[in-house]
């Protein structure tokens, strides 16, 4: 492939050429990856083979869906058309009915153990899984057939992840997340309700590109987004730092934009890269914390769906406490070669004059030994 | 004079001595019936260090300067700038709040507040002084002449002096009561336990927070609860489990007592408390003062003696001499 | 008439030049200390609020002083009027002594132009043991300077007033030997309250100012034959040996006194282990009662104490181990918690020696020019 034909890409994605790099040198820079490997992504991308995708969705809002519809940076929908091969999509499949059954089929078929299946909403399991039924089948058939063949499974959203909502109690269907349903398989969690559609497109970019998943956390979410609490790039954070707190919707703190951590923000027990990329893609601070409303904790387990909104949150300080003061720090100081050398130097003189006084008491005795009884009792 | 008359002299002050010992002879204060204080819970503390900022605006304490940086939430010790910090005990890898072992926790240090206090007693010159309604242990700089006893005596060394200014004086937490600032007379709370997220640190009288220790040492770890924020029997809560706690309350007989109390999951010694006996220093001290110099009896009596004496052998120096 | 005299001599000499160089070095770092607080000049922190400006300029510098009571003690109260010509000398350098740890107390207080606040009455805290010592201390350095007084009145021959003054003089000989009693023993009454922060070896508690009052009058004791040995080898007066011998009985049952009572109290209390554990404690501990027990050795032996070199020896000994237990007390056995450190800066040090510096100096000037020193005996010439 040559400059000409990324220059054809970018041509039929509809952005100049200058804009696909960039965005593909973009992907690589969320990605945590060097400029290279966004050059490397832009080759992957106009390859002309594209990846298969079968999304299936279970017990979900189609908001997932929704979200990565409207990322327009640039038209990003376009991208991820043209990027995979999404050959079976509840919401978006062109067929309906038994066409889109039979498209599922066939690219399935066809492209047996190297597609990418995506899932969103969580499996009911109650009764044989019957409360969530696509062809007339129950979703968790179709999610475990269609995981047989793919060469990668991701969970997108919280209910995929975790459970989400359905799951969240008293749980009458028995929502289990899928990677609880598919126990041999890799399951590569991206979630969020709805997650952030960069972090979704970032990690299929990564796969097309490299072959592999980016590197995972011990709850299977890639690290790129998911490594640090949103607490610890808050723009808040300072406020929190100074104990200043916002204690009601629309009270004083909250117009000046204090610490939510009172109103119940689970951003120090949340992990994911909401502040730093935000959502929406509109800037100017929009994510729900820069909103003026505390993060729910939608991306961690047992956090989000699970807590009250407005329960304070846990802080998590997995990192060692380096930056607190030990229990015993140093204070004052020790002994310095000047000092120690003049308290020599005194201990010395004492010692000298000491000595010296008392060989010349010793003289001065030997030449009055002969009067020295008689001044004993004078 | 003989070596019998010698020793009537300085029998005579002794035997004063030890009779005014048996009156004199002091145990530990009791707490005040309506004394003020703190409970600090290090297993809810998140380590958050708003109380240590807003100490520092309530009492207009000047920001910590390090590396020639101002650092205002980043001072290591307690100091004349800082009256109140949070520390933190790291073992290990550091994991696992609240753990002794490969964990970590927080401890707030600031005045206890000791119902027997050594500052209040050793104060040549009464400048520490225990409120007599609140206990407060409050001070008051214009009388102070700067000998630093109070430092010395301190057994959590928290009065601290401003070496590093040529006018310095002693600066210590004075539970947000001092002339100026007067939040507890104006039924407030102390600035530090108004910003505290978790209640991790509540203000109370301290038989209230006795008693809301003691609740919490009850619970089975794991057990959900209501912690109230800013003040014990607050209605503004923080809903949260238990944790295991170590079965003391620091505070409560340490020392003669505390105002300020601790509770926590570990061993106060391990994140810096001490060890103290229940017998206060100050009491201590005391008594053995007011042994020898109680009513000045066991003085004058030498005194007396002693002016016997000196006289005696004096005329004779006088008469016989005329030199001193 | 009298039986004093000024010895005369040259003042100005080399040594005392450098003494004076010495006591300079300390006024500079004085303007330091008053101008930019006491951290500029010394290592004092916040875990170690006393450093050696109070626990050597006070705490040992007075027991250093104790020579004018212990000899007042001996000469007015036990009447051993042999010990008469020891008394001014001591008198002299008991009051060098008091008003410069009166001034080391001023230069390291926090807040000098309080000072008044300590005899006024609505603030004094009787509870406090620091305000017994500030109110003696003061008060003391008033009686000595009343004491040493006569001398001053005979160099000036006010022989009317020295007559009237020595009338009264009675009263200010007994209320000197009070005060140092009270004084001294509350210095070690200063550590009761301080519980933990000193080390087993030294917490006395109750005993502490028994254990203080002796080391004062043994530091009396000894300083009068430290000062008499080397006024008789430095400014060539007649040896005094014959007197010094006299107090030997006393130094020796004032340290055996003092080691049962301080070793009856460790093992009481099961801390004599702390000696043995090789810490800088420990061997401080060690080298404290080294210095006590020496002197006992060499002073209970007939054929070393009759020569008064062997006596200078054990006396300075004594002082050392005086001193050394004072210092052991107040820092190195006091530990305010892990982190805190604490040694004395260079220019700390420089102004307490620059103090001894000055004392010396005006020891030197008063003996010099006044009469201080007994009259020579044809016998001692």
């Amino acid at each position: 492939m040559n400059n000409n034909e990324l220059h054809k890409v970018a041509e039929r994605l509809g952005v100049s050429r200058r804009t696909f790099m960039k965005f593909c040198t973009g992907v690589a820079a969320t990605l945590g990856l060097t400029g290279g490997a966004g050059v490397q992504m832009a080759y992957a991308i106009a390859s002309p083979r594209r990846p298969a995708v079968i999304w299936l969705s279970a017990q979900e809002c189609t908001g997932c869906t929704e979200s990565l519809l409207r990322s327009t940076h640039p038209t990003l929908e376009n991208l991820i058309l043209d990027l995979i091969s999404l050959d079976y999509h509840e919401t978006l499949s062109v067929p309906a009915g038994h066409a889109a059954e039979e498209a599922k089929l066939h690219s399935m078929k066809e492209n047996w153990g190297k597609y990418v299946l995506v899932v969103d909403g969580s499996i009911p399991m109650k009764d044989g899984g019957i409360y969530c039924k696509v062809a007339g089948k129950p979703i968790v058939e179709h999610v475990r057939e269609a995981a047989e063949g793919a060469a990668a499974i991701i969970s997108i959203g919280s209910c995929a992840s975790w459970g989400g909502i359905p799951a969240a109690g008293p749980n009458p269907t028995e929502a289990t997340p899928v990677d609880k349903v598919l126990t041999d398989k890799a399951v590569v969690n991206i979630p969020g309700c709805p997650p952030n559609p960069y972090n979704f497109l970032s990690t299929v970019l990564h796969l097309v590109t490299f072959g592999t998943v980016p590197e995972l956390d011990h709850l299977n979410r890639p690290r790129f987004a998911y490594g640090r609490l949103i607490h610890e790039n808050c723009e808040r954070r300072p406020h929190f730092d100074a104990g200043r707190f916002a204690l009601e919707f629309g009270d004083a703190g909250h117009k000046k934009g204090f610490c939510l951590y009172k109103l119940g923000c689970k951003g120090p027990e949340t992990y994911a890269n909401c502040p730093a990329i935000e959502f929406g893609d509109v800037g100017g601070g929009a994510w729900p914390v820069g909103v003026g409303h505390p993060c729910f904790g939608c991306t961690e387990e047992g956090v989000g769906f699970n807590k009250p909104i407005h329960a304070l949150s846990d802080v998590k300080t997995v990192t060692p406490p380096t930056t607190f003061p030990g229990i015993a720090e140093p204070v004052g100081t020790g002994v310095t070669p000047g000092a120690a050398a003049l308290l020599g130097a005194v201990g010395g003189a004492v010692l000298g004059a000491t000595a010296m006084a008392v060989k010349q008491l010793g003289k001065l005795e030997k030449d009055r030994v002969s009067d020295h009884d008689s001044q004993d009792n004078p | 004079m003989n070596r019998r008359d010698f020793l009537k002299v300085a029998g005579s002050g002794a035997l004063i001595a030890t009779a005014s010992s048996t009156v004199e002879a002091r145990g530990n204060k009791e707490p005040l019936p309506n004394a003020v204080g703190m409970l600090y819970d290090s297993t809810l503390c998140i380590g958050c260090r708003a109380c240590v900022y807003k100490c520092k605006e309530v009492n207009d304490m000047p920001s910590v300067v390090r590396d020639n940086e101002v650092q205002w939430d980043q001072a290591e010790e307690l100091s004349g700038d800082t009256l109140n910090i949070i520390k933190a005990y790291k073992h290990g890898t550091g994991e696992t709040k609240n753990s002794a072992t490969d964990g970590f926790a927080f401890i707030k240090r600031n005045c206890m507040h000791c119902v027997d206090a050594g500052c209040v007693s050793v104060c040549p010159v009464s400048a520490m002084i225990k409120d007599p309604e609140t206990g407060i242990v409050s001070h008051n700089p214009d009388a102070c002449i700067g000998c630093r006893y109070c430092v010395a005596a301190c057994p959590y060394n928290v009065p601290k002096y401003e070496y590093d200014e040529a006018f310095g004086q002693i600066q210590k937490c004075q539970l947000c009561n001092q002339k100026g600032v007067e939040r507890i007379s104006k039924g407030q709370n102390p600035g530090c336990v108004e910003v505290c997220p978790t209640g991790a640190n509540i203000f109370g009288t301290r038989e209230e927070l006795l008693a809301e220790a003691k609740r919490r040492l009850a619970m089975t770890p794991g057990e959900e609860y209501s912690f109230p924020l800013e003040r014990v029997g607050s209605t503004y809560t923080h809903r949260a489990k238990a944790a295991a706690y170590h079965p003391h309350i620091f505070g409560e007989s340490e020392g003669g007592g505390t105002q300020v109390m601790v509770i926590a999951g570990m061993e106060h010694t391990k994140l810096g408390l001490p060890d103290l006996p229940e017998r206060s220093y100050a009491s201590m001290s005391e008594t053995v003062q007011h042994s020898i110099y109680g009513g000045m009896l066991a003085p004058a009596g030498l005194l007396a003696g002693l002016l016997y004496f000196a006289r005696r052998n004096t005329k004779h120096d006088d008469e016989g001499e005329g030199e001193a | 008439m009298s039986h004093h005299q000024p010895i005369g001599g040259r003042l100005f000499t080399a040594p005392f030049l450098f003494l004076g160089i010495l006591a300079v070095i300390a006024l500079v770092l004085l303007v330091d200390r008053f101008a930019n607080g006491l951290a500029a000049v010394t290592n004092l922190n916040d875990g170690y609020p006393w450093g050696i400006w109070v626990v050597y300029d006070i705490v040992v510098g007075t027991g250093f002083a104790c020579g004018g009571y212990v000899l007042a003690l001996t000469v007015y109260i036990a009447n051993k009027g042999k010990y008469h010509p020891l008394v001014r000398p001591a008198l002299l350098a008991s009051l060098f002594g008091y008003s410069l740890g009166g001034l080391g107390a001023v230069i390291d207080m926090g807040r000098y132009w309080n000072f008044y606040q300590m005899f006024n009455p609505a603030q004094m805290n009787l509870n406090s043991v620091m305000l017994e010592v500030g109110l003696c201390v003061s008060a003391y350095s008033l009686v000595l300077f009343i004491e040493f007084l006569p001398v001053i009145l005979e160099k000036f021959r006010a022989d009317v007033w020295r007559a009237r003054l020595e009338k009264v003089l009675f009263i200010f000989i007994a209320i000197g030997v009070l005060l140092p009693t009270m004084h001294q023993s509350s210095l070690g009454s200063l550590l009761i309250a301080m519980g933990h922060k000193v080390d087993p070896l030294w917490q006395a508690q109750q005993l502490m100012p028994l254990l203080a009052i002796m080391t004062a009058m043994l530091m009396g004791f000894c300083i009068v034959i430290f000062e008499g040995s080397m006024a008789a080898v430095g400014l060539r007066q007649p040896s005094e040996t014959h007197l010094h011998r006299g107090l030997i009985k006393v130094i020796v049952g004032l340290v055996a006194a003092y080691l049962v009572i301080r070793f009856g109290d460790l093992i009481r209390r099961g801390a004599l282990g702390g000696a043995f554990e090789g810490d800088l404690q420990g061997n401080m501990f060690l080298l404290e009662t080294a210095l006590f027990v020496v002197p006992l050795l060499i002073l209970g032996s007939s054929r070393f104490n009759r020569q008064g070199r062997f006596l200078l020896i054990a006396a300075v000994s004594l002082l050392l181990a005086g001193a050394t237990y004072r210092f052991n007390a107040f820092l190195v056995g006091f530990d305010p918690g892990a982190g805190y450190v604490y040694f004395p800066s260079a220019a700390e040090l420089m102004v307490s020696i620059g103090i001894v510096a000055i004392e010396i100096m005006g020891y030197l000037f008063f003996v010099k020019l006044f009469p201080v020193m007994p009259k020579h005996q044809q016998a001692h010439a």
